[in-house]
């Protein structure tokens, strides 16, 4: 047995990652829609989910249990085996997405194993990406035709010509980045970020450094990607104003589960991908000699945590003083365990981590920004803006950063 | 059933049926679209889903009962419902409102303009998408609707009006109340504006979209805010005063741009005006006075009366079982609601029934302009223009 699985120890560790980052990341889909709720409620002068459990904490476990437990009807008359198909498609091809995303820079040591923080990394790795995300439209195209009704149909029309046209401004968005880091491979991509002018790390990250600061291509980036997660002010496809609920009208249950994870696993990796391609991804934006930013994530979790202690305190509910100032007291807890010396080593550690989570969650919260915000776009204005507006720009991005790229190789 | 036909087998287009039930046809529209991709080639309305038979119903309450079910019909306009309504009755009668009654009736209308907008506003920005101006809206609106509570002791159905004046005297605290908003409100509409007027996706949304000239409006008969944005300044309030308008200052606001955007920015305008003269009304109302004409057999007695005089229980009495009936005849009374020329017929054979009811509404005769303004649009027009032609369906059917 034991020889067993140190010969196959690879394999084994990367099942268990796989198992591990399928939980986190469906964790993190479930309170990002909480987490969108509650922001946008507080944009719009709501409350927002707040009876299932203190803050409506436990809301994301109510939904769930609400999508396995409905009704799922098959309408008449849809083509079966692609109607079946295309959430399966929706959402697997979302998760795998997120297989190539590294989300540190050290491996950890277990049982004399490196285990690094991504499930692979091939050289190639932003290609992979966008090659799986690019099959995302079918999932989208598959849903609307095979559901045999008019609102889904015209739902993915709109939605596979918003996708394949709007993938062209992503993909050449990032070719100025591509160029700056003379890879494509994500970890070399933020690691060729690493070394800023007078060392000062926020310097060195691509959208404000190189021979060609890539701010241009971060906002076409941006954009491109937001149309392409179909998400406002491009949520044509799903525009409940016109078309009921777009290309996922015919679906319920955990069917609709589905196209709903998969939309914000895509948005996970969207804002993955930004930190990673544009600011830097785990770097910090501090100078390297700046040792004392290391206590930052102490210096975060012990206020927030002894601020969801008082917050536990006065709640008006039971559960509400009993759970939260529990949650609290740990949070509070884990931030001053991370400031011990003797624990030095997790601290160092996790900045990685930290930075990009928190760059992440800088971008969903724009995302959600935006929501409580824009009004829709008109699908021949958003295709005039792909083709117009995006596409040249991102093309004049990539020539001129070739342009310097090579005035700063060949001076 | 409204049915649109195509050729079957050589068809280039697609039949849509949008509605009745929609998230976007506000209430229970149905419109049968022809589509070529997503262009409309023909757009059919079909009423009726909402049918309420108001103006049958009338023909057998008295003319005081009636004044319940006109709050049922453009169910965001109650109380310009009652005003018309008793303003025709009033016409039929001959009878005088003392000046008291008529500010408050202008006041409250006002309010209810108001907030009729509000909801426009917020319904037809979530339409195009934009979620956060509902919420705001309807943040305001429930304010409006705490005054209407406060003075009739109902958030909607109010039927504060009655033939003769009104039902109830102001409450005690109205003007604290009335004051918190009209301080309130102006910065509000401001925010509004911040979240739409310059959004570039907001005006290619609406901009050039539904246009409608005013020859075209005006041969439609298109009333209100619709015709007003196509450059016509035509307002009953000026035209044709009723319940002393001609005493108050304000502008009509008119656009010339004649589409979705014109026609939003005159309601936006609209409520500032309207903002306006509520304040001039507050300041004209009276602390003390008389809010019914006197009228006996019509108005009903003051309680004080009724306790020392017989003549007054008598009248009471009679008002509250038979009713009054006024002289034969008919009379016509048109006022300017939310959405347009809001007209009321009453007919009278002399017993205290009405012979006939009959309404002019704004939201049907202004539905009529929807194939005009939609057909060779896109589809997502069609939500756009449906938002600002601001149809309220229990008006439509009535």
């Amino acid at each position: 047995m034991i020889d067993f699985l140190s010969a196959h120890a690879e394999i084994i560790i990367t099942l268990i990652k796989i198992v591990l980052l399928l939980f986190i990341v469906l964790t993190v889909n479930a309170y990002l829609t909480w987490f969108e709720r509650k922001v946008v409620a507080h944009m719009q002068s709501r409350w927002g989910p707040h009876r299932v459990g203190p803050h409506g904490l436990l809301q994301p476990l109510a939904d769930g249990a609400k999508f396995l437990l409905k009704e799922d009807p098959t309408p008449a008359g849809v083509d079966k085996f692609v109607y079946f198909l295309a959430p399966l498609l929706a959402l697997g091809l979302a998760l795998t997405s997120i297989a190539v995303i590294p989300f540190g820079p050290d491996p950890i040591r277990v049982l004399g194993h490196q285990v690094y923080l991504y499930i692979a990394n091939p050289s190639i790795g932003l290609l992979v990406l966008f090659a799986i995300t690019a099959l995302g439209v079918y999932g989208v195209a598959l849903a609307g035709w095979s559901s045999n009704s008019k609102y889904p149909l015209l739902g993915s029309l709109r939605s596979s010509a918003q996708m394949i046209s709007y993938e062209l401004a992503l993909t050449l968005s990032v070719v100025g980045v591509l160029l700056m880091a003379n890879s494509f491979n994500l970890t070399e991509i933020i690691n060729a970020q690493s070394h800023p002018a007078w060392g000062v790390g926020i310097l060195g990250w691509n959208i404000f450094s190189g021979p060609f600061p890539q701010i241009l291509g971060f906002f076409c980036f941006f954009i491109a990607a937001i149309a392409e997660t179909n998400r406002v002010p491009f949520d044509l496809a799903e525009a409940e104003s016109e078309l009921v609920a777009g290309f996922h009208t015919e679906y319920s249950s955990f069917k609709f589960a589905m196209f709903f994870i998969a939309e914000y696993t895509s948005m996970i990796t969207v804002s993955c991908l930004c930190s990673i391609l544009f600011f830097g991804g785990w770097l910090s934006p501090f100078p390297q000699s700046w040792t004392f930013t290391y206590y930052l994530p102490s210096l975060l979790l012990i206020p927030s945590g002894l601020w969801v202690i008082w917050d536990g305190i006065r709640y008006e509910t039971i559960w509400g003083r009993l759970i939260l100032p529990g949650i609290g007291t740990v949070i509070a807890l884990l931030g001053l365990a991370l400031a011990l010396p003797q624990l030095q080593f997790v601290n160092v550690f996790i900045q990685g981590p930290f930075w990009l989570l928190g760059k992440i969650l800088v971008f969903l919260f724009v995302y959600v920004w935006m929501r409580g915000t824009l009004p829709r776009f008109r699908y021949d204005q958003l295709m005039a803006f792909g083709w117009k507006l995006l596409l040249p720009v991102s093309i004049a991005n990539v020539v001129l950063t070739a342009f310097f790229v090579l005035l700063r190789s060949n001076p | 059933m409204t049915t649109v036909e195509t050729p079957i087998g050589t068809a280039k287009t697609m039949v849509l049926n949008m509605g009745p039930q929609h998230p976007s046809t506000h209430g229970v529209l149905r419109i049968a679209l022809e589509l070529d991709g997503e262009t409309v080639v023909k757009a059919v309305p079909d009423l009726g889903y909402l049918h309420t038979g108001i103006e049958k119903s009338c023909e057998d309450k008295t003319y005081s009962q009636a004044i319940t079910l006109t709050d049922r019909m453009d169910y965001l306009n109650p109380l310009g419902n009652n005003l018309v309504y008793c303003l025709a009755v009033e016409k039929l009668l001959g009878l005088e409102v003392p000046k008291r009654a008529q500010y408050v009736r202008v006041m409250l209308v006002e309010l209810q303009r108001i907030s009729s907008h509000l909801v426009w506003l917020g319904t037809h920005a979530i339409d195009l998408g934009a979620m956060s101006v509902f919420l705001y809206c309807f943040r305001e609106r429930e304010e409006i609707l705490k005054i209407f509570e406060l003075f009739a002791g109902q958030r909607m159905m109010t039927s504060y009006f009655r033939i003769g004046g009104l039902a109830l005297e102001p409450p005690a605290g109205w003007r604290a109340a009335i004051d918190k908003f009209l301080k309130m409100m102006p910065s509000r509409v401001d925010d509004y504006e911040t979240l739409l007027t310059k959004n570039r996706i907001w005006m290619g949304r609406t901009q050039g979209i539904g246009y409608i000239s005013t020859e075209d409006a005006v041969a439609l008969s298109m009333t209100g805010p619709t015709l007003r944005a196509s450059g016509l300044a035509y307002d009953n309030r000026k035209l044709f005063p009723y319940s002393s308008y001609e005493e108050f200052e304000f502008d009509v606001p008119t656009r010339t741009d004649s589409d979705c955007f014109g026609r939003y920015m005159v309601r936006v305008a609209e409520m500032r005006e309207s903002l306006k003269i509520v304040r001039q009304a507050f300041d004209k109302i009276a602390d003390q006075g008389p809010i019914r004409s006197e009228a006996p057999g019509i108005v009903p007695p003051a309680r004080e009366k009724m306790k020392t005089e017989m003549e007054a229980l008598i009248y009471h009495f009679k008002i509250f079982t038979e009713g009054f009936a006024p002289p034969p005849g008919e009379a016509f009374v048109a006022v300017e609601s939310p959405r347009g020329e809001l007209g009321c017929f009453v007919a009278s054979d002399g017993s205290a029934k009405p012979l006939r009811v009959h309404f002019r509404s704004p939201s049907f005769i202004n539905l009529q302009a929807l194939p005009k303004l939609t057909e060779g649009q896109l589809i997502s027009d069609v939500v756009a223009c449906i938002g600002t032609i601001d149809i309220v369906l229990g008006e439509v059917d009535r």
